[in-house]
């Protein structure tokens, strides 16, 4: 990976290092930056997920991914973004997308971090599926079901 | 002929991730009405289409060589 071109928006199968996003959107005129990492819950309603299998429209959520980027940069002016999600076997704990977001001042880099992800949740076509001990279901629409968080 | 992408549910109802189908003319909702024939198992009633990669309304027109997927609920995060 070391000398491999950072791309700021991706879907990969790869473990997420998150340092490495902080680092992209580190510049001198940054004061802030946000980082969010979405790991994987082990308990979710009372049941136990063993491990969550993610997929991804890969070429598509990629192109979404960027454009959130690009409404952050206009909301937000002077901010940079970087925004990453992992798809495949994921165990308890494992982080499946990754949110860094620097800016002149620290308010705008937590709301557009928020942002971010909350327009994944809407928009990018990725999928979970949580695998428990006694069967598996494909989640979707968790973003309007309260306390999903 | 037309490009359609299958994702999770559908995916496994469907058996396959992608297929190529002959298509002439029609619409968005002509596909789904397709795709929910050939495929009962599952609900469409979510579902979301993006024509080459956006979402489109249902009343958008489908030409040869488009790529056309279902998008069921996403729930990525």
């Amino acid at each position: 990976m070391g000398a491999q071109l950072m791309k700021p928006f991706e879907v990969t199968t790869e473990p997420l290092e998150p340092a490495r996003y902080i680092e992209y959107v580190t510049h001198p005129g940054a004061g802030a930056v946000t980082l969010f990492a979405g790991t994987v819950r082990e308990w979710t309603n009372g049941k136990r997920t063993m491990y969550l299998e993610y997929e991804a429209y890969v070429p598509m959520a990629e192109k979404k991914l960027a454009e959130i980027g690009v409404e952050i940069k206009q909301k937000w002016p002077g901010s940079r973004v970087a925004i990453v999600h992992r798809i495949g076997a994921l165990s308890i704990s494992d982080i499946a997308v990754v949110i860094a977001v620097s800016s002149p001042h620290r308010k705008a880099a937590y709301e557009a971090n928020e942002y971010a992800i909350e327009q994944i949740k809407k928009v990018v076509p990725i999928w979970k599926k949580e695998m428990w001990e006694d069967g598996e279901e494909w989640i979707g629409d968790q973003s309007y079901k309260p306390g999903s968080e | 002929m037309i490009h359609l992408h299958y994702f999770a549910g559908l995916k496994e109802a469907a058996g396959k991730a992608s297929e190529d189908i002959q298509w002439a003319d029609g619409t968005v909702e002509d596909i789904v009405k397709w795709a929910a024939d050939t495929y009962p198992a599952f609900d469409f009633s979510a579902v979301q289409v993006a024509v080459n990669e956006e979402y489109v309304l249902e009343t958008e027109s489908v030409k040869p060589g488009d790529h056309v997927a279902f998008i069921p609920p996403v729930s990525g995060g």
